[in-house]
């Protein structure tokens, strides 16, 4: 296994990133823990163009209104993925009436492999409410780092070439209506836990 | 001869006293307990499977292989997270030490099934062979839990036909 090293600031870079955002998070705020101000260490969220599991274009725009649950993975991932769509699944179960304000995305880093019709069979499996995307390479790249989600193949010449696997991160972003960022789920992501601070988010904005 | 005695006992002591015995199978010093996997989903390529390794005697054995008629190429891996980001990483050879239990769960160790030979269908049952460096080959039959299932279910019959290719 070589890693190439640009790979190696690339995932440095990306894991600070992501570690400040969450520190910045978890760390208890002045004034009870109010609604984060705007001075974000780190941007996260923004524009993007993919294809959605139903086949059609959408951007980030698609969602305006509702929140949004977002994560990346990708489908030849057996055992980390499926948790986490699970987590999500229960999450927007837990919800109750209040998933319907709630879009859940899940992104795929692995576009060779998961088409939209891959993507629509796999979310189905565990939730009809989880809309997979997919993308080009480059609008794969765009979203991943807009999220500074880091992913990479993992190159093992032992393996059959369809038979690869990816590298990735897993957290989990809740962005508001307007599609800003508003919180970080680590994994293994809680789904009552999830689902108490979404329903936290959704009871302070008003409709 | 011993395993194939061994062999023979256990499935006559399973056909004999039912399904419960099903989920352990003894092999030299290690009992090999509840083997499960999680259903593939649509046409996913891919496949994990859990169990739990327990070595009852005085020196620590080693899992050096797996594989199974129900997919191409298995490998052990196991799950590397650091700062939000997950590696899955082949892990050559696993130890089991007396009293220590292996315990292959989701998001840790597990068995990587890749190439599925057909769909992992819930409610069935597939064979996967392990080959221990001390306790040699043995088989177990593994139970087909929900694609998203964090641990086998609470009834350990073991149920349903065998899945083509095993």
């Amino acid at each position: 296994m070589r890693m190439r090293r640009y790979s190696l600031i690339a995932i440095a870079a990306a894991a600070v990133a992501v570690a400040a955002v969450a520190a910045w998070h978890l760390t208890p705020m002045p004034g009870g823990g109010e609604e984060a101000s705007t001075q974000a260490p780190v941007k996260i969220g923004g524009p993007f163009e993919m294809t959605a599991h139903t086949g059609e274009s959408v951007t980030e725009r698609s969602f305006d209104g509702k929140f949004r649950l977002i994560f990346f993975g990708y489908t030849f991932c057996p055992d980390v993925c499926p948790t986490t769509l699970n987590s999500v699944a229960l999450t927007l179960d837990a919800l109750g009436d209040n998933a319907a304000a709630v879009q859940a995305l899940f992104i795929t880093v692995d576009p060779a492999r998961d088409t939209p019709e891959v993507l629509a069979e796999y979310t189905a499996a565990f939730h009809p409410d989880i809309l997979g995307l997919s993308g080009s390479p480059e609008q794969t790249t765009a979203i991943a780092k807009s999220y500074k989600a880091y992913f990479a193949r993992v190159e093992d010449g032992d393996n059959d070439p369809e038979a690869y696997l990816m590298d990735h991160t897993v957290f989990i972003y809740l962005m508001g209506r307007d599609g800003e960022f508003l919180s970080l789920f680590s994994y293994p992501a809680d789904p009552q836990d999830m689902a108490t601070k979404i329903a936290a988010f959704l009871n302070r904005t008003t409709s | 001869m011993k395993r194939q005695i061994i062999a023979t006992a256990f499935f006559l002591a399973a056909v004999v006293c039912g399904p419960v015995l099903a989920d352990e199978v003894t092999a030299g010093d290690l009992t090999l307990q509840q083997a499960w996997a999680r259903a593939s989903i649509g046409t996913a390529k891919a496949g994990a499977a859990y169990l739990t390794i327990v070595n009852n005697g005085d020196e620590v054995d080693r899992l050096l292989a797996v594989a199974t008629p129900a997919a191409k190429v298995t490998q052990l891996h196991t799950n590397l997270m650091k700062d939000g980001l997950m590696k899955m990483r082949r892990v050559e050879a696993l130890e089991v030490a007396p009293g220590e239990p292996a315990v292959l769960r989701p998001g840790g160790l597990h068995i990587m099934l890749m190439g599925l030979k057909a769909p992992l269908r819930e409610g069935k049952v597939f064979t996967l062979l392990l080959t221990f460096e001390k306790a040699g080959r043995v088989e177990v039959p593994v139970r087909i839990e929900a694609p998203a299932a964090m641990e086998p279910s609470p009834d350990s019959a073991v149920r349903g036909d065998h899945v083509q290719g095993s």
